[in-house]
């Protein structure tokens, strides 16, 4: 393989990796936040449960996504300097930003929460968390708006081969951005609410198995207590409002991403046609959206494709918002694609070897086709799954049949998938571009790069290729390890959050009227901060 | 003189120097953990001193990559691409570094906090070298050619200043780490490690000055070598400070010696960000690897709001974590009863 090749898996290896830990720290954050808010609010010792339970589990998380972020902002420069070089005018400010205004406030805020425990009165510890979440919502923001430009180049004008950035607002305002940014935010908090759901199911399941609680002949739950430190009646309440919880934001959140996901699909059939095109593996000009398509794997020419299953009038709708409208096919795009980027690359020194080879519009359309039905498929099934889960859980405990409980635990993997399937729809959808040209009135129609003319020329092959391997081999233990650490402290419960449980079985109404010395006072001698490490 | 790429060389070279500043002490600490501590409780009273802020200190190197990307995309390339590999050592240093913070202890087993301390020390170890290494070969010279790409095999960047930065970073991350200690802990620690940073001044400051001095003997001007005299003053007053126990003041005149090397360095390079060893034609400069003057315009203006900001919350942060931390506050390992216990003791009623 060529630099170039390495060098594209490298950047999609690590990019969904890294996009695992991302929307669980943004969606896990802002449902830990709520949660804190509604303890603050209530001092029902329930949720400040929760709040360290999820609040662990988070952390544990989060550091993944911290330690694997600095990579992506590294590698442009290091294996795709071409790139770096083309783009570094208008590209590189969101990135500048997202790191100025976003991640300072994140990883500030997160410290002063995490060891401020003791510190800050109960309100501005709470605000702590709130503005490392938000300053988590900014990042996305930043960092989508670099990604939309990719997408949907705006906001400059061309001087001397390089896009010189004209018009901020409009870079800052990009429409994909616009609809991106939501639909990637509603993203996270489905997994948030699948993460919820599942873990917590797990709980209420293994409290029916162990006896305590049981079901009275109403049919609704009679929550019990044991005498191991955590395992009371308030514990079945952390169990049966997270689940609730995770259920609820798991039907918003697709209800966000579907509505969203709209949206972001009519732009995408305007500003990348052919992305959209291979996204349905559709040949031909028409209006009928594929349920089914098989063909032969690896062809490009889609001419080898048949839609088995196609029900007419939805791709329109799609696109379009009726049912009539012909969309373009692959066929049709391909010769304008032609017509207006050329057929072979140029002779250029910046392609290196390349230069001359014919070029590929059409996208591997395995990839776009299943990558898309993925995304969608997933997210249905999570939704779905969640309102069941309301409605199985509704005498306030779940069934014991054990391969339910499973099916809830493994469950949590669905919205990761949509998450990571939809990534990889769009980016693999965008080649052969890495600055994908845009047909319509409102881009900028010849602002574009090949992907082909990106990677850095002064790198190896095998330096890029050392980096993959050493880099997908440190990904792979630490996932290991982050899986393993996540079941330890799922397994031992609130306890593990929570060790005063242990050492001194809390009088549960210290928590709803402030404690000896009062929420504000500052802490005693002993209190210098709390001992996280 | 182009006005707004030369404020952005100075603040790329503000941002370098902050990150020196802060996450020097924390990658500092992270080496003690081995070289320093003696066992478990002394090891987390140093992780817990730098707990609540490495992961903000760690931010300024994001922003310093940044708007090096953003502020001269051509200089960002060139180096990025250049220094391949041993970038690649720096980002594995800091994800294990960052990993081994949080996980370190999750787990209540000698053998896996063992693990995860050499993690740290070696981490930092690395992490700071490969930084210091990068600087310095960025103030001395690459092999570029004509389109900023690297001449040569995977290793053509290496040169002595590579060394000579490497090891002047580490040793200055080690330095201000007693001084930080010195000044953040208290008992035992506090005292051994302001013996060790007496002890181990000269040692440690040597290699940063020998960078500086061969950057002034490449392009050195007056303003400079002033520069290079007053972080040898603040080397000779914090050695003073120490030794008559004025913990803080110590700390700040490592602070200050660094400030006067790090302006004395970029000052000297200035106006080049990136020489090429090849051919001083194919040098990489504030004029030739900027930005345009719109991008760079609206830069200064988000900067000249946030980074204010930044400074300001990150000084509250140091503020709220004011007390000094020591061995008899570090409280038990917890090790939690698994909730899956026995059935036995389940009572309903």
């Amino acid at each position: 393989m060529e630099a170039l090749e390495i060098a594209r898996w490298q950047f999609g290896i690590t990019t969904v990796y890294h996009f695992m830990m991302v929307p669980l720290t943004i969606g896990l954050g802002l449902v830990v936040a709520v949660i804190q808010t509604i303890w603050y609010r209530t001092g029902n010792p329930a949720y400040l449960r929760m709040t360290k339970f999820w609040g662990k589990l988070f952390l544990i998380n989060f550091i993944m996504g911290v330690a694997t972020g600095i990579v992506q902002e590294f590698q442009f420069g290091m294996a795709w300097s071409e790139y770096s070089r083309f783009v570094g005018d208008v590209f590189g400010a969101p990135l500048a930003l997202e790191a100025l205004l976003a991640f300072f406030v994140e990883s500030t805020f997160l410290g002063l929460w995490i060891f401020g425990w003791k510190q800050l009165k109960k309100g501005v510890h709470l605000a702590c968390l709130w503005i490392a979440v938000i300053g988590s919502f900014f990042s996305a923001y930043f960092i989508i708006v670099a990604n939309s430009w990719m997408q949907h180049p705006v906001g400059v004008d061309m001087v001397d081969g390089r896009p010189v950035m004209t018009d901020a607002w409009a870079v800052f305002t990009n429409n994909t951005a616009l609809v991106a940014v939501p639909h990637t935010l509603f993203g996270a908090l489905a997994v948030a609410g699948g993460f919820l759901l599942g873990i917590a199911w797990y709980h209420l399941w293994r409290r029916r198995r162990d006896g305590i609680d049981t079901v009275g002949a109403d049919g609704k739950v009679i929550a019990g207590s044991a005498d191991i430190p955590g395992r009371d009646r308030t514990d079945h309440t952390v169990w049966i409002r997270s689940l609730r919880i995770g259920a609820v934001v798991a039907m918003i959140s697709f209800a966000g991403t579907a509505l969203t996901g709209d949206l972001q699909g009519k732009l995408m059939f305007e500003q990348q046609p052919m992305k959209m095109a291979a996204a349905e593996a559709a040949c031909h000009d028409g209006t009928g959206f594929s349920v089914l398509s098989v063909g032969n794997i690896g062809s490009r020419n889609c001419d080898d494709i048949v839609a088995l299953i196609e029900v007419p009038g939805i791709l329109s709708y799609l696109a379009k918002g009726d049912f009539t409208t012909e969309v373009k096919g692959v066929n049709s795009l391909l010769d304008q694609y032609k017509a207006d980027y050329g057929t072979h690359l140029p002779d250029n020194p910046i392609y290196g070897e390349r230069a001359g080879q014919e070029i590929e519009y059409v996208p591997v359309m395995e990839v776009t086709y299943w990558g898309f039905r993925m995304m969608i498929g997933f997210g249905g099934v999570a939704a779905l799954a969640a309102l069941l889960a309301l409605w199985v859980t509704r005498s306030g405990t779940v069934p014991e049949s054990r391969w339910l409980m499973r099916l809830a635990v493994f469950g949590i993997l669905a919205p990761f998938g949509a998450n990571a399937a939809g990534w990889i729809f769009t980016e693999m959808g965008r080649q052969p571009f890495v600055v994908a040209p845009n047909p319509d009135l409102n881009g900028i129609d010849q602002v574009f790069m090949f992907t082909a003319a990106a990677v850095s020329p002064g790198v190896s092959a095998g330096e890029i290729l050392t980096s993959l391997i050493v880099l997908t081999t440190i990904y792979a233990v630490l996932l290991v390890v982050e899986v393993k650490l996540l079941v330890k402290y799922v397994r031992g419960g609130v306890v593990s959050a929570m060790p005063e449980l242990v050492s001194a079985p809390v009088d549960e109404n210290e928590d709803a009227t402030p404690g000896p010395g009062g929420p504000g006072k500052a802490g005693t001698a002993d209190d210098v901060l709390a001992f996280a490490y | 003189m182009e006005l707004l790429p030369t404020t952005w060389f100075i603040a790329i070279a503000v941002l370098w120097t902050g990150y020196l500043f802060l996450e020097g002490f924390d990658l500092g600490v992270g080496m003690l953990m081995k070289l320093f501590a003696r066992d478990n409780t002394e090891r987390r009273v140093l992780l817990n001193t730098i707990g609540p802020v490495w992961d903000g200190n760690e931010v300024w190197l994001l922003t310093a990559a940044g708007a090096t990307f953003a502020a001269f995309p051509l200089w960002y390339a060139s180096l990025f691409s250049a220094l391949y590999l041993p970038l690649l050592l720096v980002l594995v240093a800091l994800i294990f570094r960052a990993v081994a913070f949080e996980y370190r202890g999750k787990v209540d087993t000698e053998r896996w906090r063992n693990t995860w301390d050499w993690a740290i020390a070696v981490g930092s170890f690395v992490a700071s070298f490969g930084v210091g290494a990068t600087l310095a070969l960025s103030t001395t010279g690459l092999p570029l050619d004509a389109n900023g790409d690297r001449d040569g095999g995977p290793f053509s960047w290496f040169s002595g200043y590579a060394l000579l930065g490497g090891f002047a970073v580490a040793g200055f991350a080690l330095l201000h780490a007693l001084a930080f200690l010195a000044l953040k802990t208290d008992g035992e620690v506090r005292h051994r490690a302001r013996r060790w940073f007496v002890r181990l001044l000269p040692v440690l400051l040597l290699p940063m000055a020998g960078w500086a001095i061969s950057v002034q003997l490449l392009s050195g001007e007056p303003w400079t070598l002033a520069a290079l005299v007053l972080a040898v003053v603040a080397a000779v007053a914090a050695w003073f400070l120490a030794r008559k126990g004025s913990e803080g003041r110590a700390f700040l005149a490592t602070g200050v010696f660094l400030l006067g090397g790090a302006a004395s360095i970029f000052g000297a390079v200035f106006p080049v960000v990136l020489p090429s060893t090849i051919d001083p034609a194919f040098n990489l400069t504030v004029a030739n690897a900027s930005s345009s003057d719109y991008t760079l315009g609206l830069m200064s203006i988000v900067a000249c709001v946030g980074l204010p900001l930044v400074i300001a919350y990150q000084a509250w942060t140091y503020w709220v974590f004011r007390r000094r931390v020591s061995a008899a506050h570090i409280p038990e390992a917890h090790s939690f009863l698994p909730a899956i216990a026995a059935k036995a003791l389940i009572r309903n009623d």
